[in-house]
């Protein structure tokens, strides 16, 4: 044991040397990078060398995959995506499947992230109280994010296409069948629905670790003062419950901005662009289409990638603003 | 002793390189998607090649034609890509093929078997050169449901009806037999461009340059458009679906449509999946100006990356012979892209609905007009189907209308064409 032990400060004091060495010449806070030196690379390689790239491929032209190959534009790929009479309608931009992803996507992050907030707190509250069976309703919340999103996608595909389960119920049930994705407004009702049914679980985790959080004194004064539920609610379960609130609305905001992989399995992006999403866009230009313009889905992918960094930022001012 | 630690060290290294070098050369990998059993028939015919010629290995990874279309450029512009694959939009991966001439054993036996199809496979401006294997000759075709048409009683129409009698005959047959659609397209630019150059869709102006919107165009589009609205033909295809590729085989084998516009490269499926669940018979193409349908085809192609480019063309030479290629053809139930097996000399193993079939894809393949040559042959046609599906699915779904279309299609093809050419 002893000899173990030797062994073991032996090899803890090996590194004692070489950094009361370093320690001798590297003063003030130069140190510190040494320490975070192999973090940093691993972030230049995978983070901003990426991102350095994205800007070569949004500043360039032509169909080429080499940076070398490709011809300098500038910033012809910017203004081609944003060249429009009335950005509010589509069909007057230079690039309106572009700007059909920009609306789509905007109206999707609308709908689904205040619905899924709603319906997480509000599951998140129930599932919070002594309800029978809690432990089982939670597992069933949590299960589908446990899915792949092509298998999500794929179930409801089965579901809700022509001849699917739902259409089979309606026609026992003597009720006209409904084409689900050929409807444009049913087609994203349903992208909207699947969405929060994928995803709602993970959220509803976090609110119920947030409430669970709320010390039970608070709650036991509020009892014996005998504080009505809805101003029980407004004025001690929302406001602490707001850091986990936060939380969820951003990490839900930019998951929704993110979206591709369910709804392109489940509609393609159809019914014509109903549900093509900015996303989705970036990939067909510059992987789906015959001649891949890299440029123009590299200037898109910056685009979205500054409106999902001020979404940080509020964020990170938000929470700021919470801690005083 | 450290020393002969290293110097054994050393040894065992440079063996271990050399044979692995060794093991190379010779090994050529080829990606394969497959219509049918094109890929299982090819590993086959690859395992008798390398037992007459032990010292090439020939590997075949089978993968979607999605993975084709979609990953292999991008692994041939890193320099990761196979020694060769089979390919049907040549232009997505044209500016990484090599010509094979000074490989292959005997360039003039190619050039008077596969002449004819051989200039789809080269680069623009480019009038020699064996860039590919071609492994089937296409063609699109109608096929009809004859059991349908029986049972409703309405005969088939005759041979040079136009695309509107067609359709109303099997608008007719749908509605007497409460068949949900009377036909269906697949959801491909390249479908679509059989039916308009049959209306006289010419798709280039007199100097070459693509021309997609014209009278003939038009005339398809504004039918299909008005067909889809009216459940003639069957809406879910193109408009349900966003993104690439689908076609209405299953929708066809179910009995859910009349009349089924696909090709050639089906017969397979016709055979395996439908038998003799219904009578279903492949018709000529619809006449209006021509009577013309798409020729299309696959090829192996080999790239500039590959190490060991001489035994590709060993193998692809091995697969072109004469018998070999007449018994690819047999294993594949594919029209010969071969010049005298498309007169004769295959023998299939067909059932007598699939042989019929296949005499009826070979009559319509000799009546394709120049114009579905050129655009078969044009490096960049996708850059014409691509918009031609997305824009018209628009419509179809009410989201513009076809004058939109029209510039949205001509500006969707010149913005590609001009960054293809960057």
């Amino acid at each position: 044991m002893k000899i173990l032990t030797a062994a073991y400060a032996a090899v803890m004091n090996l590194p004692e040397r070489p950094m009361r060495w370093a320690q001798g010449r590297l003063r003030g806070g130069r140190l510190g990078w040494v320490f975070v030196a192999p973090n940093l690379a691993v972030f230049a390689l995978f983070s901003f060398l990426p991102i350095v790239i994205d800007i070569v491929y949004a500043t360039t032209g032509g169909a080429q995959l080499l940076p070398s190959e490709r011809p300098y534009v500038g910033a012809d790929n910017f203004a081609s995506l944003l060249d429009c009479t009335n950005h509010l309608d589509p069909n007057t931009c230079t690039r309106d499947l572009f700007w059909h992803g920009i609306w789509n996507t905007l109206r999707f992050v609308v709908f689904q992230v205040g619905l899924m907030l709603g319906f997480s707190l509000l599951t998140a509250l129930v599932l919070n109280r002594k309800i029978m069976g809690r432990g089982f309703f939670r597992a069933m919340f949590f299960y589908p994010v446990l899915l792949s999103p092509v298998v999500v996608a794929l179930i409801w595909k089965w579901i809700l296409q022509r001849e699917g389960v739902l259409n089979a119920g309606f026609m026992a049930a003597g009720v006209t069948p409904v084409n689900w994705l050929l409807d444009a407004n049913w087609a994203f009702f349903w992208s909207v629905f699947i969405s929060i049914w994928a995803h709602m679980g993970f959220y509803t985790l976090i609110l119920l670790a947030g409430l669970q959080a709320i010390p039970a004194e608070i709650h036991e004064a509020a009892a014996m003062d005998a504080t009505p539920p809805l101003r029980h609610f407004r004025r001690i379960t929302w406001p602490l419950l707001m850091p986990s609130v936060l939380v969820v609305f951003v990490l839900g905001l930019i998951r929704a901005v993110q979206m591709f992989d369910e709804i392109y399995v489940l509609t393609g992006g159809g019914p014509g662009t109903a549900t093509t999403f900015i996303v989705q866009y970036i990939y067909k230009t510059g992987f789906a289409d015959g001649v891949r313009q890299y440029g123009l889905a590299a200037a898109a992918s910056l685009l979205l990638a500054g409106v999902l960094l001020v979404l940080t930022l509020l964020q990170l001012k938000g929470q700021r603003a919470k801690n005083g | 002793m450290s020393r002969v630690h290293l110097l054994a060290g050393l040894a065992l290294l440079a063996t271990a390189s050399a044979s692995a070098s060794v093991a190379n050369a010779g090994e050529i990998r080829i990606a394969c998607y497959s219509d049918g059993n094109e890929c299982p028939a090819t590993m086959d015919l690859a395992k008798r090649f390398m037992a007459a010629n032990p010292d090439v290995k020939v590997t075949i990874d089978e993968m979607p034609y999605k993975s084709i279309l979609e990953s292999l450029p991008v692994q041939l512009a890193a320099g990761q890509g196979p020694d060769a694959a089979r390919v049907t939009l040549f232009g997505t991966v044209m500016q990484y093929m090599i010509d094979l001439t000074p490989y292959v054993k005997n360039p003039a036996y190619w050039e008077a078997s596969f002449g004819a199809v051989l200039p789809w496979t080269r680069p623009p401006g480019v009038t020699t050169g064996i860039y590919g294997l071609p492994t089937q000759f296409t063609v699109t075709s109608p096929i009809v449901n004859k059991t349908l048409f029986d049972q409703a009683g309405v005969k088939l129409p005759a041979d040079g009806a136009s695309w509107d009698e067609w359709a109303a005959a099997v608008d007719k047959v749908a509605k007497a037999t409460k068949t949900p659609y009377g036909m269906a397209f697949d959801r491909s630019g390249h479908r679509f461009a059989a039916a308009a150059i049959s209306m006289g869709a010419k798709y280039f102006a007199a100097d070459g340059t693509p021309a997609v919107i014209d009278d003939g165009f038009k005339a398809m589009a504004s039918r299909f458009v008005k067909w889809n609205a009216d459940n003639t033909v069957e809406k879910d295809v193109w408009a349900s679906t966003g993104g690439g590729y689908r076609d209405a085989f299953e929708e066809f084998a179910n009995a859910k449509i009349v009349m089924y516009h696909s090709g050639s490269w089906q017969l397979n499926r016709l055979q395996k999946q439908i038998g003799d669940a219904f009578e279903w018979q492949v018709v000529g193409n619809p006449c209006d100006k021509v009577c013309s349908g798409m020729p299309g085809g696959a090829a192996f192609v080999a790239f500039k990356g590959s190490k060991n480019p001489k035994d590709v063309a060993r193998f692809f030479d091995f697969l072109a012979d004469k018998p070999v290629y007449a018994e690819w053809m047999g294993m594949t139930n594919n029209i010969p892209a071969q010049a005298e097996l498309q007169k004769g000399g295959v023998s299939y193993k067909l059932s007598p609905a699939a042989t019929a079939a296949l005499a009826a894809f070979g009559a319509n393949a000799a009546k394709v007009s120049p114009t579905g040559y050129k655009l078969s042959g044009y490096a960049q046609n996708s850059a014409i189907y691509n918009p031609t599906v997305d824009r018209l699915s628009q419509v179809i779904a009410g989201q513009m209308t076809l004058d939109q279309a029209y510039a949205r299609i001509t500006q969707d093809v010149a913005d590609s064409v001009a960054a293809a050419k960057k």
